[in-house]
């Protein structure tokens, strides 16, 4: 009888792989059933009447030459034309960090990557480039990122801590040399910020953003769980308040307030502004996604630090902020997701970034009426990078393994 | 006395004692913070005198001078700012209560669909979400505002929809009753039919505690409250409310109701906007739901619907109330951005008032204090009804 049954084990069959051929995938996902078959037909209905239109609109009614044209202004606004050369740099340095994390952390050859590099390419080679230096930065761009990756898989794992922190050097190399520091005479003179627009703006103001908010976020978290009762009632009143109003009235608040509170002689120009509005009002959120993770951590490391002689500082920097911070990456990264896409909200006091240039193009007269064309580009514009910074933040969250420990 | 005396000098010293410490942390910290604030409303002050203007709400009982596109109660330029602050609220609520209905209603749609067993329905869902998580809201309020209600044809070449409604780049024009004489007695017949409706609730709700078998309490509810609303509409000698259809006459459009670019883009581009969001979370909120627990149900005969209403949803809600809360929240901040297309709503109209007066720092203050009232009010409601249907633990 055992051996009966043994053998008949070794004769049972592996589970059936699912086979199908088109017309079987089709109506296996399509058709199975009687409201399944009703809904793709008005799923394709949809489509249909959506798409149609659309596609039509784009290929032969667009006027796509107002983006175009305005291309210059809408990626540096009023940056001095001389002085582009430091944001092509700066690009060059992104390609080079980019493609040695790539080359160390992702290794392989990705489709999107590889269509993201011929995208390059192909922008590079369109007519639209002719006689202009673009051209050569945008396969230089090509050339680095490539080079980056190379070296990124040949060092391998020994370059990682190398690169993060060659990351965390290179966002406020990138505000250095965008703001410039020398005089006029220099080789990098300062272009003042009432200059900086388009999609840099938007991005200085991202990168500002998020280098300023976090520390101040890690400090109102622990501030909310302090034993002390005055700072943790001032955090807590800071938190709510803050995230109980909108964006928008913060960044009034800045533009009209902030010069009232300064002394006569102080003035602060109108980007500034507004960046310290985007940090206050970012805080406030980091500091709630901050204290999630701090609350993660289990007593006992306190009482362990505690026990091995450690001060309340030395607990904190070594042993509770490494551990909180690292479970909240993933939210971190969401925030400042969130963050890029609220900066377009400085359109609204005045400022012209990627969606204010917008503004202030379609408003001109020859470009009247051509609203849907240049927002459409925004959106576009919008679009990818948040997708893309989602994307990495899931490479992340299964790079670092969290929640699998 | 002398022990003591000796056991203090004999031990630690008192700037090292944690409990003196504490306090002088905290000492220090809030006169720094006080010293701060002072500094920073000194400078305010001084300012404010420079400019000669002086603090206070009195202000607010003078006229405001200018006129306000679109009102809920009684309202012109020889109206008081206060009035105007009052506009800008209504509006506001009524955009986000309208927005948070729709923006619920599409969200549990695409949410469910996002889940569905069909490819190209579940495909397009992602689309949606995909594509409307990844943008600023303002880009899509812009562009929804610019690109298609300000591209609708003009008045004397309407698109006009069964029902008749209108598309005009002007607004959009819906068919609207106008009360007759028996408009006051058909309020009555429907307030003894809401009546009748929570009646009937309270007794199956009752009921359903006493058998264990629950009814479906709010089906039963609305049906009694429709069939009262109906039998009252026929039973008036006549109707209580006459059609009013729009129609084009010349240049303008007359009749049926008319509602402006503005409201309509602002309203349908908060709650499709918040709706991407939500349909994630209700997509979580479902998928949270243990698939045992389905398979549990099945066993003891249920059916799909009774599953749906008495197991799954019951469970999912636990887990989608929170983050439900905080973008509905959301929404009614995000309101705010009516500025950008000239709607007139809370922050709107106080740009306007602060321009006119030029009380900026009361103003501020003002619109600063109604949205943390609201969220404040709102977060209360929500935690009381979070408490309500949590999970009781034994």
């Amino acid at each position: 009888m055992t051996r009966r049954a043994i053998a008949s084990t070794e004769n049972v069959l592996p589970p059936p792989i699912e086979r199908y051929t088109l017309l079987g995938w089709v109506y296996k996902n399509l058709f199975n059933t009687w409201y399944n078959a009703l809904l793709t037909f008005l799923a394709v209905g949809i489509i249909y009447a959506i798409g149609k239109p659309a596609i039509t609109w784009s290929l032969e009614q667009a006027r796509w030459d107002v983006v175009l044209v305005n291309m210059r202004l809408l990626m540096v606004g009023q940056y001095p034309v001389g002085q582009i050369w430091r944001i092509w740099l700066c690009l060059h340095l992104l390609a080079a960090v980019g493609g040695l994390s790539w080359g160390v952390w992702i290794r392989g050859y990705r489709l999107w990557s590889i269509l993201f590099l011929a995208a390059v390419l192909g922008l590079a080679w369109s007519s639209s480039m002719d006689g202009s230096a673009a051209r050569g930065h945008l396969i230089a761009l090509d050339v680095i990122a490539l080079a980056g990756f190379g070296l990124g898989r040949l060092g391998g794992k020994r370059l990682q801590r190398t690169v993060i922190n060659l990351w965390i050097v290179y966002f406020p190399l990138v505000i250095l040399i965008v703001r410039g520091m020398t005089s006029a005479e220099g080789a990098v003179p300062v272009v003042p910020s009432n200059l900086w627009g388009g999609l840099l703006l938007t991005f200085l103001l991202t990168v500002v953003g998020i280098l300023f908010s976090f520390p101040l976020g890690v400090l109102l978290a622990l501030g909310r769980r302090s034993p002390l009762p005055i700072i943790r009632w001032v955090s807590i009143g800071y938190i709510e308040l803050i995230r109980g109003v909108p964006l928008v009235t913060i960044l009034f608040m800045a533009q009209i307030m902030l010069p009232l509170f300064l002394p006569a002689d102080m003035t602060v120009d109108r980007v500034l502004r507004a960046m310290v509005g985007i940090i206050l009002f970012t805080a406030a959120y980091q500091a709630e996604n901050i204290r999630g993770g701090l609350q993660a951590i289990p007593h006992g490391q306190y009482e362990a630090a505690h026990a091995m002689g450690l001060s309340g500082v030395q607990t904190t920097m070594l042993i509770i902020l490494p551990q909180a911070l690292r479970n909240v990456i993933p939210v971190l990264v969401g925030q400042f997701i969130a963050l890029y896409k609220d900066t377009s909200l400085v359109a609204i006091v005045g400022l012209l970034d990627l969606l204010g240039i917008a503004k202030s193009i379609v408003s001109q007269p020859q470009f009247i009426g051509l609203q849907r064309e240049a927002y459409l580009f925004v959106t576009a514009i919008y679009w990818l990078f948040s997708y893309f910074m989602a994307y990495l933040s899931q490479r992340l969250e299964v790079a670092l393994g969290v929640g699998e420990r | 006395m002398q022990n003591h005396a000796t056991r203090v000098r004999s031990g630690t010293p008192f700037w090292r004692d944690v409990r003196f410490q504490r306090v002088f942390a905290q000492v220090v910290f809030i006169i720094l913070l006080l010293l701060f604030f002072g500094y920073l409303i000194q400078n305010m002050i001084a300012t404010l005198q420079r400019q000669g203007l002086a603090l206070g709400f009195s202000f607010l009982h003078q006229t405001s001078g200018f006129d306000i596109g679109e009102y809920l109660i009684p309202y012109d330029r020889s109206s008081t700012y206060l009035r105007a602050f009052q506009i800008g609220l209504l509006n506001t609520a009524l955009v986000s209560g309208l927005g948070i209905l729709l923006a619920t209603i599409l969200g549990i749609i695409f949410g469910v669909a996002r889940l569905s067993q069909n490819f190209l329905v579940q495909y397009l869902a992602r689309l949606y979400i995909e594509f409307l998580r990844n943008i600023p809201l303002l880009v899509l309020l812009i562009l929804w505002y610019t690109g298609v209600f300000l591209k609708f044809p003009r008045i004397n070449q309407a698109i006009t929809l069964p029902g008749p409604i209108m598309l005009t780049n002007r607004g959009i024009a819906v068919p609207w009753g106008i009360p007759t004489e028996t408009y006051p007695s058909y309020l009555v017949i429907l307030g003894i039919g809401l009546a009748l409706a929570l009646l009937a609730a309270a007794g199956l709700t009752w009921h359903g505690r006493r058998t264990g078998r629950t009814p479906l309490v709010w089906g039963w509810a609305t049906a009694i409250f429709l069939l009262v609303a109906a039998a009252g509409w026929f039973m008036l000698p006549s109707p209580a409310l006459s059609l009013d259809p729009p129609q084009v006459q010349g240049l303008r459009i007359a009749g049926g109701k008319q509602l402006s670019p503005e409201f309509m883009a602002l309203l349908s581009g908060l709650a499709i906007y918040t709706s991407a969001f939500i349909a994630d979370v209700v997509r979580a909120g479902i998928q949270s739901v243990a698939k045992g627990q389905v398979e549990a149900a099945k066993a003891i005969g249920l059916n799909g619907f009774q599953i749906l209403r008495l197991v799954v949803f019951p469970q999912a809600l636990r887990v989608i109330i929170p983050p439900l809360t905080s973008h509905y929240l959301n929404l009614t901040k995000n309101s705010s951005l009516a500025v950008a297309i000239g709607y007139p709503d809370l922050f709107s109209v106080s740009g306007t008032i602060l321009n006119q007066s030029g009380r900026a720092v009361e103003v501020i203050a003002l619109v600063m204090l109604i949205y943390l009232s609201i969220s404040l009010l709102t977060s209360l409601f929500m935690n009381w009804y979070n408490r309500r249907i949590r999970f009781v633990e034994r």
